[in-house]
């Protein structure tokens, strides 16, 4: 069962690098999300209708497995489903999205951005910055879960 | 053709997400809990996507520019700055206490919630309140 989960990851690892080989290949830019994103909400000109579309394929992705009742996904917990359970209720989601906007935000990036695409570009600003989320990350994991004993 | 591209990318970007396993906090939890009963799903994901991205962009480079662009616009900048490092820290925290970064949080919309709801509304909240703070130009 390990096995098939982590030959899960590493085949959807794939899909997500040939989209961002794709979107290099055909409009040239970086597959950041929050860039991506981001831009689309606050940026006006001719990025609009392709970020635009972007956002539609991201949610139709999971959106058709759903649909298509196609049982592909990776929930840890539950073979059936696609999409996973939140892992915090609503006090500590409002500041755990205000974190992630405000530091993909400042940072420039996010997992995809930095993560994916810089570390496959070598930018030493990307690595640096892929370094930091994930060492803080788990930090973060270590104190809430074994020192708070999973209060957040 | 533009956003025919953009769909695509996006497409195949929330399959990658969904297949994978990233659409569920537990699984990236789980990664990041290396005290615990640690989950290296995250890894295979990651490295999948770095590697094939590694070799994606070199064959896509060898060409002088994309398909319908004038040309490839890439970051130049190569310094580190306490905004990057800050920033990066920032998120790393969110990111923990949520299991989502926003690809996956934006791609389970079909799957939505309340917790999830709140998230998206403070992470574009979170965008808007980098821009106001500090420019990017």
């Amino acid at each position: 069962m390990e096995t098939m989960s982590w030959l899960q990851g590493a085949l959807g690892g794939i899909l997500i690098g040939l989209s961002a080989t794709l979107l290099m290949g055909l409009l040239g830019r970086i597959a950041g999300i929050s860039g991506i994103l981001s831009g689309l909400i606050f940026e006006r000109g001719g990025d609009r209708p392709w970020r635009l579309a972007f956002l539609l394929g991201l949610v139709s992705g999971p959106g058709l497995l759903i649909l298509t009742g196609l049982d592909w996904g990776n929930v840890a917990d539950d073979s059936g489903a696609v999409v996973g359970a939140p892992a915090n209720g609503l006090t500590v989601m409002l500041i755990a999205g205000l974190l992630v906007g405000l530091g993909t935000g400042l940072g420039s990036g996010c997992t995809s951005g930095h993560g994916v695409c810089g570390l496959a570009r070598l930018s030493p600003r990307s690595m640096a910055a892929t370094l930091v989320f994930v060492l803080v990350a788990m930090l973060t994991v270590f104190v809430s879960h074994h020192w708070l004993g999973g209060a957040l | 053709m533009k956003a025919l591209a953009g769909y695509l990318a996006g497409l195949l970007f929330g399959l990658g997400l969904a297949i994978s396993g990233m659409t569920d906090p537990a699984r990236v939890i789980g990664f990041l809990d290396v005290a615990g009963v640690w989950d290296p799903t995250l890894v295979f994901v990651l490295g999948g996507a770095v590697i094939t991205t590694f070799i994606g962009y070199r064959v896509v480079w060898r060409r002088r520019a994309p398909l319908f662009e004038p040309r490839f616009q890439l970051p130049t900048r190569r310094d580190l700055d306490a905004r990057l490092l800050g920033g990066a820290a920032l998120f790393g925290i969110g990111w923990a206490l949520s299991g989502y970064c926003p690809g996956p949080a934006v791609a389970s919309l079909p799957g939505l919630n309340w917790p999830l709801a709140v998230f998206l509304v403070t992470l574009v909240l979170g965008w808007w309140l980098a821009r106001r703070l500090a420019p990017a130009h």
